[in-house]
């Protein structure tokens, strides 16, 4: 069976398929609720997003067609999500005091492909403010996400986050997923 | 102000040193001018540069400079300038540049070495002092350049050491990151990592073997990941080996933190042992181990293997780590700001897992979303603020000092301390360069 990278990967990242109204609504409140959850710090929320496999992940370069065993900004599941859920909000973590607070727009919303089963590829691009250390960073790129149906709405088995500035330098570092 | 060599020696003394190391922008300059300008500086591994054209940024304090493979397949350290007037003559960090460096700005070409090829209406040039053959018309070249083993240093003034001399015993740091491959060869993967500490470059290099802070500032990692390893097994999986790259913060606790020695050497290098236990008895070290004594026969496998450095900082611009792979260089930018680059490489025929480890360590620790040193940055950045305010004019480096044991030309830290031994060993080589009359 192929990975959830190589689904991605073999996907064409230009497509547009043809859905229903309905499939098209379910998505975006799918991504719209994820922003709101990440800004919000719902994590329970967070970690509900993702199927049992679930990737979340930013590579390091442009061409990068795959994660596992290469260099990457982020190549988190779900242990390591609670890795860091853990530490961040952790009492000694004192990076983040005061807290980070984020602020997520997330629009252009197109559904690449749709399986027989209603497994799908969506593509979106973002925008996100981080209010850190009383200064406001900026964060731009385009998410693609291959979500899996289950009888329960959609779980993301892949997050693919591309910075439109990966390559940094970064200022300081990322501590939340973008 | 500007700065007397007598003042400079004066803000280091013994056990202390004057926050104005960190925070004076002429202090800064004269750094760059009397240290990175003018000792031996990092420029690149060889691997980032395999073909001819291939070439690669680096910065030598505040000269931009290019590594480039030339035709005869020889590395090259130009500056990326152009003669004619000055337009950098490579902007992508990376890439290939062809047969010859092209100027973009009225088209100047340039040969691999750096030497002039040519330009439209060459003509013009006739009875004029431009000399084709004349260096001040090519792209110039530092004073020296050199490599050990394949890692390329650059070095901006004449005189002084040369780099095997320069580097002493701290050119175990490069051998272990050869030596340890059972192919007997190194390679970088990928690009670097790069993030800008908003802090001085000397704060880096301190922490990097401060052994008393891990176990305060990497509390929350080391806990955080004992408690994730702990659902790991509750769900029956098997707990990775990385996670104890985190565990360990909160595994050693402050007896553990005390174990680990630190050796000053000459120049200004030092070296922290290591403390990550990295030879366990699992399939992929067995077999890693199995391919050494292939390679190299089982005695000196063993001796390779037991080279135990966590951390070594080939002083003023590296910090490298052996048994994990990674290689670090810093650019200062400014008194509060430093750029790191964080390389990471492949052990040739080594076991696919054994790198993952390095991998994984890259990501874990070293990448743009660290769960360990974006507690370090933040500490560096408070410092970089906390040392502005004239309150008091001295940073403390008083743990275990007149304790510090001389044997030959080497430092030792009295042992079972987290002896600050290191920094004080770096500032008063500090001194020592920036106090250093010039070579005639
Ligand atoms: S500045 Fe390079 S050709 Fe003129
Ligand atoms: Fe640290």
């Amino acid at each position: 069976m192929a990975s959830a990278t190589e689904i991605l990967a073999a996907g064409n990242a230009q497509a547009v398929a043809d859905v229903s109204v309905e499939t098209q609504l379910a998505v975006e409140r799918f991504l719209y609720r994820q922003a709101e959850i990440i800004d919000e710090k719902q994590w329970d929320d967070w970690l509900a997003l993702f199927g049992d496999d679930g990737i979340y992940w930013m590579p390091s370069e442009e061409d990068q067609v795959e994660g596992d065993g290469e260099p990457n900004v982020f190549w988190e599941d779900t242990y390591l999500m609670q890795m860091r859920i853990a530490r961040n909000t952790h009492p000694r973590a004192h990076s983040q005091a005061p807290h980070n607070r984020l602020c997520h727009v997330v629009s252009n919303v197109i559904i690449e492909s749709e399986e027989a089963n209603g497994d799908l590829i969506v593509r979106s691009r973002f925008h996100c403010a981080e209010y850190f250390r009383y200064e406001v960073r900026n964060f731009t790129g385009k998410y693609r996400h291959l979500l899996k149906k289950t009888g329960d709405g959609y779980r993301i088995a892949l997050q693919r986050t591309d910075l439109v500035n990966r390559e940094g330098p970064y200022e300081y570092v990322l501590q939340w997923w973008l | 102000m500007s700065w007397t060599t007598e003042q400079i020696a004066a803000m280091v003394e013994p056990d202390r040193a004057h926050r104005k190391a960190y925070t004076d922008p002429e202090i800064f300059d004269l750094e760059m001018e009397r240290i990175f300008e003018n000792t031996w500086i990092y420029i690149g591994h060889e691997s980032q540069v395999k073909e001819p054209g291939d070439y690669y940024l680096a910065q030598v304090g505040r000269q931009p400079m290019i590594m480039v493979k030339d035709k005869n397949g020889e590395v090259q350290v130009l500056y990326n300038r152009c003669p004619h007037r000055g337009a950098q003559l490579c902007t992508a960090r990376k890439g290939n540049t062809g047969n010859n460096f092209y100027c973009s700005y009225h088209a100047w070409t340039f040969h691999l070495d750096g030497k002039l090829e040519s330009m439209p209406a060459k003509q013009a040039y006739e009875g004029t002092n431009l000399d084709f053959e004349d260096p001040e018309f090519h792209m110039a070249r530092p004073a020296r350049s050199d490599n050990y083993r394949g890692f390329w240093f650059a070095k901006l003034s004449e005189g002084g050491p040369d780099l095997r001399s320069h580097l002493g015993e701290s050119a175990s740091a490069f051998d272990q990151l050869i030596d340890r491959a059972p192919g007997k060869e190194t390679e970088v993967v990928g690009s670097c990592f790069r993030m800008v500490q908003q802090s001085n470059w000397k704060i880096f290099l301190e922490n990097q073997l401060d052994a008393s802070h891990p176990g305060v500032t990497h509390e929350s990692t080391g806990k955080s990941a004992q408690q994730v390893e702990a659902k790991i097994r509750a769900d029956g999986k098997e707990v990775p080996l990385e996670l104890s790259f985190l565990s360990d913060f909160a595994r050693l606790g402050h007896d553990g933190w005390t174990k680990f020695g630190t050796i000053g050497f000459p120049n200004g290098h030092s070296s922290l042992e290591g403390y990550m236990g990295l030879r366990p008895d699992d399939p992929d070290t067995n077999e890693y181990v199995r391919r050494m004594y292939a390679a190299y026969g089982e005695e000196k496998a063993e001796e390779i293997l037991a080279v135990n450095i966590h951390h070594m900082l080939v002083y003023p611009c590296n910090s490298v780590q052996p048994p994990l792979q990674q290689l670090r260089t810093i650019r200062p930018l400014g008194p509060d700001r430093t750029l790191t680059e964080i390389w990471h490489f492949r052990l040739k025929d080594a076991p696919e897992e054994i790198y993952r480890r390095s991998l994984a360590y890259y990501y874990l620790v070293n990448s743009p979303s660290t769960l360990v040193n974006a507690d370090d940055l933040f500490n560096w950045w408070k410092c970089q603020h906390g040392l502005e305010s004239s309150a008091r004019e001295w940073v403390s480096f008083h743990r275990n000092a007149g304790q510090d044991i001389e044997e030959g030309d080497k430092t030792y830290s009295a042992p079972d301390t987290m002896s600050e031994m290191p920094l004080r060993h770096m500032m008063h080589a500090w001194r020592d360069y920036m106090t250093a009359e010039k070579e005639a």
